[in-house]
């Protein structure tokens, strides 16, 4: 929580650079909002765990604007994204991409949910009645002693 | 002098704890009186880390700057509320507060443990004595907060200005106390292990420390959560910071083991799991502790980040919790397993809860470690933030909280779901009513709005299902339903009020993630702008001295919508001892919604704002008070209290007719 900022206030601030500023607002409100949602999907690279809408690094405000200029280039959300992981690596992607490294990650909610779901199966087939215990040797004598009295009697 | 005495207290301490380990562990056939000697050493434990912890608050409170600790976190202006909050605001105090509230547990249990049989006292408290040997051992020899300096400086350092505030008095003693607060749980399953003795008596045992805890965890990290969103300044309150997922791992697993206990308790089923979950959700707290405390994540919550440390408590951290699972892995196939059911049942429910919490821990975890991970092992570098969380837990959480209402509904053993369907079904309607109309209202036409409406108002009207239910409101006198409401079981109440909690607390997060809206622009003196229907006027700029700070604050008179005025004085602060800035935002409450106000920085001649309306947001924070409200509750049923027999199946049955 206040952790990231922290760090970003100690470290980074300088008067310059804050959290989104007006300057920085596109006119076109739908474009904005495109630069929004691309935004909180970015990492501030100087900071542990923040948007670059959230930060008040430069590098975070360097990286609002580049997402501006290539929306008004007329780039795609996902060739913005694209152009911003080519220059600063995967690591920007506060949401990882699916692939051969993030399988493991990606997967690891549905695995564990299927393991739980047939270890409870597994579970309830095992659970049958508890068999009664075996007779104990005194109750056996009993039993046989009850045997000869009805065959004494019987007889 | 007082250092060297509190020095002293708590190296005595550590050496009681480790023969009380030793004896408790070793000779917990004893019997009698080994469990006094034990009790006894428990609540000693307890006396001389309080006398330790006073004599470091003593030096913060009277600026004896020839403390280390205090000549590096304290400052002679600082309010004394700061300076005592500002023993644990560093790596050494912290670890001295988690220690302090170890071994008050410990003694808790040492005066609650009367009842218990006297092998299960000694050997909860022979582990409760290990873990305050370890970890007092660790504050000692690699976090030692009694250093002295000479020559003494004459003015502190000062505590960092973001942790200076009312939050840090409170969020950490209550977060660690519900952390720690899990250790009696885990003593009581390794005691349970080692003894072979469990049975409905030991649920019944380790449920009211569960749901203590579970309720300081709860209050712990909902303070936390608004600590974030009134300091940080722009009105985030939940990060997926890996430092708040390491609070919540332990709560997400404490809130599983509140109910698989449930099972235990009446039914006799679940125990291997219930034992597994006991050492699980304590393990998490461990971890929680060595994530933030090793330095492998950098946060304000690592304060200082040493390697050494860290290999300290990792080493700690395998041994504690290896051994307690090498332990469970030992004893648990001895274990009987209890208690039959049909899959539709209250059991099978608090099952499906399980399932689905356990494996929302899961995915937590790995989302937590998997990049630290990958980089050691591969050196690829990747982020997993709040996007990732918020799909895989939101579509975890989705199915839970749809079944939750039917839970209390089931019949334990065999229950019919379709009858209960029936009794859910006016509610549901409701929900699905309020969602659509709401929706409708606010023009969300395709998203997962009203889906997240509908959860939050299908578990909050759910919730209540069992209370109307039973007290027949609408087909007796209405004297005579509140006359059954008020004889209801408060276990019913609890959970009926806690499930409500989590309702509304869903219902806070999917208006203000919908419906936030935000303006972020600059104005002068005069000048007015406007958000939401709320009209705000910036009035002047001036400059205000305080008490070790100096702030550039903006006086703005707010008109909401119904023409109510309020004047808000946001503030940014730089502090006189370390130069740092920090914000104050000003946040203006209407009904369960916020207006928050951010002055921003000095743009030439005139100055950035940036507003948030934030629509019912006090409904997350709310949801959290009254699920620990629900906690608190419980623990006041008299038969959740330690010692005290079952209510007799007629009052019980009275209850329920």
């Amino acid at each position: 929580m206040l952790r990231v900022t922290l760090l970003c206030l100690a470290l980074f601030m300088t008067p310059a650079a804050h959290a989104l500023g007006p300057d920085e607002i596109l006119p076109d409100p739908a474009l904005e909002q495109r630069a929004r949602d691309i935004s909180a999907g970015l990492r501030c690279l100087v900071c542990q765990n923040q948007s670059i809408d959230d930060s008040d690094a430069d590098l975070a405000r360097d990286l609002r604007v580049l997402v501006r200029e290539r929306l008004v280039a007329g780039d795609t959300n996902a060739e913005v994204e694209q152009y911003v992981v080519d220059r600063y690596g995967e690591y920007v992607l506060l949401n990882p991409r699916l692939g051969g490294h993030t399988l493991l990650l990606w997967t690891a909610a549905p695995l564990l949910l299927i393991v739980g779901l047939v270890a409870l199966l597994v579970a309830r087939r095992r659970m049958v009645p508890p068999t009664p215990d075996a007779l104990t040797p005194e109750e056996l004598a009993a039993l046989e002693n009850l045997k000869h009295g009805s065959d004494k009697t019987g007889a | 002098m007082s250092i060297e005495l509190g020095h002293f207290a708590l190296v005595l301490a550590f050496a009681i704890a480790l023969l009380s380990a030793l004896g408790g562990l070793t000779l917990w056939r004893r019997g009698e009186r080994l469990a006094a000697v034990l009790s006894q050493a428990a609540i000693l434990q307890f006396v001389l880390v309080a006398l330790a912890f006073l004599a470091v608050v003593h030096a913060f409170v009277v600026s004896d700057f020839s403390l280390a600790l205090a000549a590096n976190h304290s400052h002679s202006l600082k309010p004394l509320i700061f300076k005592i909050s500002g023993v644990w605001g560093n790596h050494e105090g912290s670890m001295l507060l988690w220690v302090l509230i170890l071994v008050l547990f410990g003694a808790l249990a040492a005066a609650f443990s009367r009842e218990l049989p006297s092998d299960l006292t000694n050997l909860v408290l022979g582990t409760q004595s290990l873990l305050t040997a370890a970890f007092a051992g660790f504050t000692l020899f690699t976090s030692n907060p009694f250093a002295r300096l000479s020559p003494a400086p004459l003015e502190g350092g000062d505590l960092n200005p973001v942790l200076q505030d009312i939050g840090l008095a409170i969020h950490p003693p209550l977060l660690y106390a519900g952390y720690v607060g899990f250790s009696i749980c885990f003593s009581f399953a390794i005691a349970a292990l080692v003894s072979g003795r469990i049975d409905q008596a030991w649920a019944r045992w380790v449920r009211p420390w569960t749901m203590l805890s579970w309720t300081f965890l709860t209050l712990g990290i909902a303070m936390g959560s608004y600590w974030a969103y009134y300091e940080l300044g722009w009105g985030g309150w939940w990060f997926w910071d890996p430092v708040e997922n390491a609070s919540f791992m332990p709560w997400l697993a404490g809130t599983a083991l509140l109910h698989s206990a449930l099972v235990m308790e009446k039914r006799n089923a679940l125990k291997i799991w219930t034992i597994f979950l006991a050492i699980i959700t304590f393990s998490l707290s461990l971890l929680g502790t060595f994530l933030v405390r090793s330095g492998i994540l950098t946060s304000v919550h690592t304060f200082a980040s040493d390697p050494t440390r860290g290999l300290v408590i990792l080493t700690m951290l395998a041994i504690l919790i290896g051994g307690a699972f090498l332990l469970f892995a030992i004893r648990s196939p001895a274990l009987r397993q209890g208690g039959l059911f049909a899959p539709i049942s209250r059991e099978g429910a608090l099952i499906l809860n399980n399932l689905f919490l356990a494996t929302a821990v899961g995915a937590v975890l790995v989302g937590t470690l998997y990049p630290l991970l990958l980089d050691a092992l591969t050196g690829t570098t990747i982020s997993v933030g709040a996007p990732f969380f918020n799909f895989t837990f939101g579509a975890l959480m989705a199915p839970l909280l749809l079944v939750l209402p039917f839970g209390p509904l089931l019949a334990w053993k065999r229950a019919d779901l379709v009858a209960a369907g029936q009794r859910l079904m006016g509610f549901a309607a409701l929900a699905v009513f309020l969602a659509i109309l709401i929706s409708a209202l606010a023009g969300n036409s395709i998203s997962l709005v009203p889906v997240g409406l509908l959860l939050g108002f299908w578990v909050t009207f759910g919730a209540i299902a069992e209370l109307i239910e039973r007290s027949r409101i609408g087909r007796i006198p209405l004297a005579e339903s509140l006359r059954r409401l008020a004889g209801l079981p408060r276990s019913i109440w609890s959970t009926a009020i806690g499930h409500m909690g989590m309702g509304l607390t869903v219902l806070g997060i999917v208006s203000v993630s919908a419906w936030e809206t935000e303006l972020v622009t600059t104005l002068n003196p005069g000048e007015t702008a406007e958000l939401s229907g709320y009209v705000i006027a910036f009035d002047s700029f001036e400059q205000i001295p305080g008490a070790n700070y100096v702030a550039d604050a903006g006086r703005f008179t707010v008109t909401s919508p119904n023409g109510d005025l309020a004047t808000l004085i946001p503030e940014r602060r730089t502090y006189v001892a370390s130069g740092m800035p920090t914000t104050e935002a000003a946040i203006q409450t209407y009904g369960l919604s916020q207006l928050y106000l951010q002055l921003g920085e000095s743009l030439d001649d005139t100055h950035v704002i940036r507003v948030w309306h934030k629509p019912y947001i006090l409904l997350i924070w709310i949801g959290a008070l009254v699920m620990s409200g629900a906690g608190i509750l419980s623990l006041s049923d008299r038969r959740v209290r330690f010692g005290v027999p079952q209510t007799s199946r007629r009052t019980k049955l009275e209850a329920s007719r």
